[in-house]
């Protein structure tokens, strides 16, 4: 480890950039909102092989004092769950830039220093090991989000941002009341690591863990708080699209397997039927809604919902298959959503239209568009040799092992997204053109390309090569699997039982084999 | 009563600003027109005169006048934020009456007097000073209100404000005359020897604390005792508004606080349960009602009820929590929370008041509309104050907001902190409504009536002060946070 502020500077680079875009010349506002997300990326690109794999521990690890009564720290560093998180999120926002780049054409200076806001806050959410901070940054990117909606979205982008906003607002002032109860409990300190190692008493845990959940679950969102999704979905500019699916769902998620899972084991436990079926019941009517699309950007939101019931799914397994195959589905759902947004975004550029009905056999005119769009919606469905097979299949594996049923009903969710996804390849992609829409239809540019094919690469990268990912975050999601399994009130073994047989019994039950002294 | 020259020394601040107040309303009439600028000036140096002087005399305590005066790091607080506040005010109001064609050089006597009697409140340990200082306040607010002569809104303001306020100020020394009647006393130190170890059973002392809660709950703009506020500040000029907002409430939140704290100490489990009924009422009631308004001034006069709400959170939790590092936390936060309001509800009042349409104010919220395509910059500092005062970091709002909820959680009330935030996600509704016709719906073609802002380097300041404050202290509020904790150890 190094003694460099990695984490700072990636937090900082954007918010500095956010500024600057209001000092440079017009014609420049795009080179340099490029550059620095550029810059962000490859500043974070060492943290990938500078991460120790073998220690769960928080590394590139920050503290300085911010405010002194009480005490409330600024307080950063990355581990195993973390680290793919913070690089999707670095990976994903050139990308933003660059297909903003000629859809957007009113007020780009204020459009991008927003992108770039929003940029600094969510890899501060990740970062924070203060829950002060960590809930400074969660608020501090309702704001540019908001704007992003309200600004620069579609027809009906008022009633989207103000739902929003009010949805995710909402859901997180419980999360700031909790945090306080938690600072009180919790030996008075605001370190999410020492909070991770205290011991709640179970109705205490209760309450904190509905008000967190109201934070998550909205958030993720879960069913069935997701309405503001579609909505906000359909009305944001591409750029937001992507963001808000590729990142800020995730912080939902995150926020379950960074504070509910190991603060609040017992509650996790007590309320997993709960999430159980609230997980299969979104990634079923995810899934049925999304059959019954006819807005491309609706489609996708809607299988969002689906595909973060995976997610949820997995978290709330407690074993290492079920929760190291969440991180991957979140990771996942990133590349693979954002490039789906991405695409609907190219060919909204063209024909000013999201509708399936608008955007009919596009292979012919625009080949290179039809196979990037192909590949993205295979990824989508779980095709073997993407990313997103390894994510869903390690979910259900980890479900398998907790509940046969649940895995049935789950993989139903897997059916469906098949039946949406390939129905709507089937239009999108093998229809026949109307001939009015042809002259509209030029096939991808390059800086479309540029966009596009990182993403296609990651998708074949994380399909094939799932390790390096995994072994990352393996001793993380350990430490917080051995948290979240109470400890045992006293050891109960087969042989302590047994001790407390009569000794002919015993003897017995020893002699026929059926249980082994150690 | 005896009292030497260095008591005069104590209160040379006081002195200044009457001293100044006296000379601005006797030059008025003599000066040539095209000179009363330099009335303006002479103010602003007074206050920077005295802020020099008050900040010597925070760290070191003093009574004087046989202890009808106080000066102590709580009342020096207090008066550093009262001298920050009336500054902004001479600045907006030098913009502001010009535009208006107000040209009254009393205008600035009567700021500094309404100054003097608000420094006498926050630092007075005597019942009769305080209530002194609140008339002195009271009456140049009162005449401030009307001053707009030509517009009956102005008028009926000035009329409603003088009958409530008269009306609350009887309360108030009614109450005085009860808990002097049951304690012997109208000194502070002396009331609470008298009170320790009674309580409420004594039903002088009850309509006694009553009465006084009553009394600063006109004062603070608490429901159920709130409905001068809208009338008052809508119809005010938008500068006096912006000061009575503010530094009127901060006043009596000062006096109040030293009066319960320091006099009424003893009853602090009963007075909690007063304050909690009253604070869940202005809560609720401040920001639903908020939610209707389509007149901005209107708005910032619930939302300003509405935080005094939130203010109040730091009350109870003080009287609910015993020893003195947990009711001093309680109180901090309240110090806190009203420094902080300062900063973005004057912010917001600015830009209203300098906000023209034709030759009136443009106070419709629906006048904001496309702000940001016109003046970018005053449309994000407007956003700025909004997204402040509705709470959301990394903003000032929320750092006072974060502290009284502390301080709510720590005294047992955590329903309350739910209940508060769960009204600052209702309140985020109007706030955003504001930036929402800022920058997501288009402006009208321009024409001669179409509302522009009208900039001056003194609103520049004044905006500048405003906006750094907010981010400044929503991001390192730690100075101002020990500031508060220092101030509020001396209050006994």
């Amino acid at each position: 480890m190094t003694g460099f502020p990695w984490l700072t500077f990636l937090i900082l680079l954007p918010l500095a950039g956010a500024v600057a875009v209001f000092f440079v010349k017009e014609n420049r506002v795009r080179v340099t909102a490029l550059s620095v997300t550029v810059a962000d990326l490859l500043v974070s690109l060492p943290l990938w092989w500078l991460f120790d794999a073998s220690s769960g521990q928080m590394q590139f690890s920050e503290l300085a004092v911010w405010i002194t009564a009480p005490p409330i720290h600024y307080r950063l560093g990355l581990d195993g769950v973390s680290l793919p998180l913070v690089l999707m999120t670095t990976v994903l926002m050139p990308l933003c830039v660059l297909i903003s780049w000629e859809s957007v054409d009113t007020r780009i200076r204020s459009f991008m220093a927003m992108l770039l806001l929003m940029e600094g806050a969510m890899i501060g959410v990740f970062a924070a090991l203060d829950f002060v901070l960590f809930y400074v940054f969660w608020e501090a990117m309702l704001i540019p989000m908001y704007l992003l909606i309200g600004v620069w979205g579609g027809p009906n982008r008022l009633y989207a941002a103000i739902k929003f906003f009010v949805y995710t607002l909402a859901g997180s002032v419980l999360l700031l009341v909790a945090i306080i109860v938690l600072y009180f409990q919790g030996g008075h300190t605001f370190d999410i690591v020492q909070l991770s190692e205290g011991r709640y008493s179970s109705s205490l845990q209760l309450w904190l863990f509905l008000a967190f959940f109201a934070a998550f679950a909205v958030k993720v969102p879960m069913f069935p708080f997701h309405t503001w999704l579609p909505d906000a979905h359909v009305e944001a500019p591409t750029a937001g699209s992507v963001i808000l699916a590729s990142v800020l769902l995730k912080m939902g998620t995150y926020g379950f397997l960074r504070f509910s899972l190991p603060m609040l084991p017992d509650a996790s436990h007590a309320f997993t039927p709960l999430m159980v079926t609230l997980s299969i019941a979104a990634i079923i009517y995810g899934a049925y809604m999304a059959l019954a699309q006819a807005d491309l950007k609706k489609l996708i939101a809607y299988s969002s919902v689906s595909h973060m019931g995976f997610v949820t799914l997995g978290l709330f397994m407690f074993n290492i298959q079920g929760i190291e195959g969440a991180v991957m589905q979140m990771v996942n759902h990133g590349i693979t959503t954002g490039g789906l947004f991405l695409c609907v975004g190219v060919i909204y550029e063209r024909t000013h239209s999201r509708q399936i009905a608008d955007n009919v056999g596009l292979t012919k005119p625009m080949p290179r568009y039809a196979a990037l769009l192909v590949i993205f919606a295979l990824s989508s469905l779980g095709l073997p040799g993407t990313n997103s097979f390894v994510g869903e299949f390690m979910v259900l594996a980890g479900t398998f092992l907790w509940s046969k049923i649940a895995t049935a009903l789950a993989s139903v969710g897997i059916i469906l997204a098949a039946a949406y996804i390939l129905w709507m390849v089937q239009r999108v992609a093998f229809g026949v053109p109307s001939p009015a829409s042809l002259p509209k239809l030029r096939d991808v540019s390059r800086r479309e390309m540029i966009t596009l094919v990182p993403l296609v690469v990651l998708v074949f990268l994380i399909g094939l090569f799932p390790n390096p990912i995994l072994t990352r975050m393996h001793a993380s999601v350990e430490k917080i699997i051995a948290r979240s399994i109470p400890p045992p009130r006293e050891p109960v073994t087969a042989v302590s039982q047994l001790d407390r047989l009569t000794p002919p019994v015993k003897q017995a039950a020893l002699a026929v084999g059926k249980v082994h002294q150690p | 009563m005896t009292f030497s020259a260095s008591d005069l020394f104590l209160i040379l601040p006081e002195l200044l600003v009457v001293t100044a107040a006296c000379i601005v309303l006797v030059l008025d009439p003599v000066l040539h027109a095209s000179r009363k600028d330099g009335l303006a000036w002479l103010s602003l140096g007074t206050l920077a005169v005295c802020m020099g002087l008050t900040a010597s005399q925070m760290d070191h305590p003093a009574t004087a006048f046989g202890g009808l005066v106080v000066i102590d790091a709580y009342g020096c607080f207090w008066k550093l934020l009262l001298y920050f506040v009336t500054g902004l005010t001479v600045l907006l109001s030098y913009s502001y009456l010009k535009e208006e064609r107000l040209y009254f050089g009393e205008y600035y006597g009567f700021v500094l007097l309404a100054l003097a009697g608000m420094m006498v409140m926050v630092s007075s340990a005597d019942l009769l000073t305080i209530y002194l200082g609140t008339e002195l306040m009271s009456l140049s607010l009162y005449v401030m209100a009307g001053l707009k002569r030509s517009e009956p809104r102005s008028l009926e303001a000035s009329a409603k404000y003088f009958v409530l306020g008269a009306f609350s100020s009887g309360i108030l020394l009614y109450g005085i005359s009860l808990l002097y009647g049951a304690t012997g006393s109208t000194r502070l130190p002396a009331i609470a020897a008298a009170i320790s170890g009674r309580s409420l059973d004594d039903p002088l002392l009850l309509f006694a604390t009553i009465l006084l809660a009553v009394g600063f709950s006109f004062k603070l703009a608490v429901v159920p005792f709130h409905m001068w506020t809208p009338d008052v500040y809508q119809g005010a000029p938008t500068s006096v508004t912006a000061f009575m907002a503010v530094a009127s409430k901060a006043a009596s939140f000062g006096a109040f606080l030293r009066v319960f704290v320091e006099g009424l100490g003893g009853l602090k489990t009963n007075w909690s349960a007063i304050f909690l009924l009253l604070c869940v009422a202005t809560l609720v009631l401040g920001n639903s009602v908020a939610l209707v308004q389509t007149n901005l001034k209107r708005m910032l006069a619930y939302s300003s009820i509405a935080h005094a709400g939130y203010a109040l959170i730091g009350v109870v939790a003080a009287g609910r929590l015993s020893g003195a590092a947990g009711g001093t936390n309680g109180i901090a936060s309240v110090l806190l929370y009203i420094a902080l309001y300062t900063f973005m509800t004057f912010g917001a009042f600015a830009i209203v008041a300098m906000l023209r349409k034709g030759g009136l104010e443009g106070e419709e919220i629906e006048d904001f509309t496309g702000l940001a395509k016109r003046h970018p910059l005053a449309a994000l500092l407007m956003m700025i104050f909004m997204v402040s005062l509705a709470g959301i970091p990394p903003t000032a709002g929320f750092i006072g907001k974060f502290y009284v909820f502390m301080s709510a959680v720590e005294a047992g009330v955590t329903w309350l902190a739910v209940l508060a935030l769960i009204f600052a996600a209702v309140s985020a509704y109007y706030y955003l409504r504001v930036v929402m016709v800022m920058y997501m719906r288009e402006p009208g073609a321009v024409t001669a009536t179409s509302p522009r802002l009208v900039m001056s380097p003194a609103l520049t300041i004044v905006l500048a002060c405003a906006v750094a404050g907010v981010v400044i202290f929503g991001v390192y509020p730690n100075p101002l946070i020990n500031l508060a904790a220092q101030a509020v150890l001396t209050l006994k």
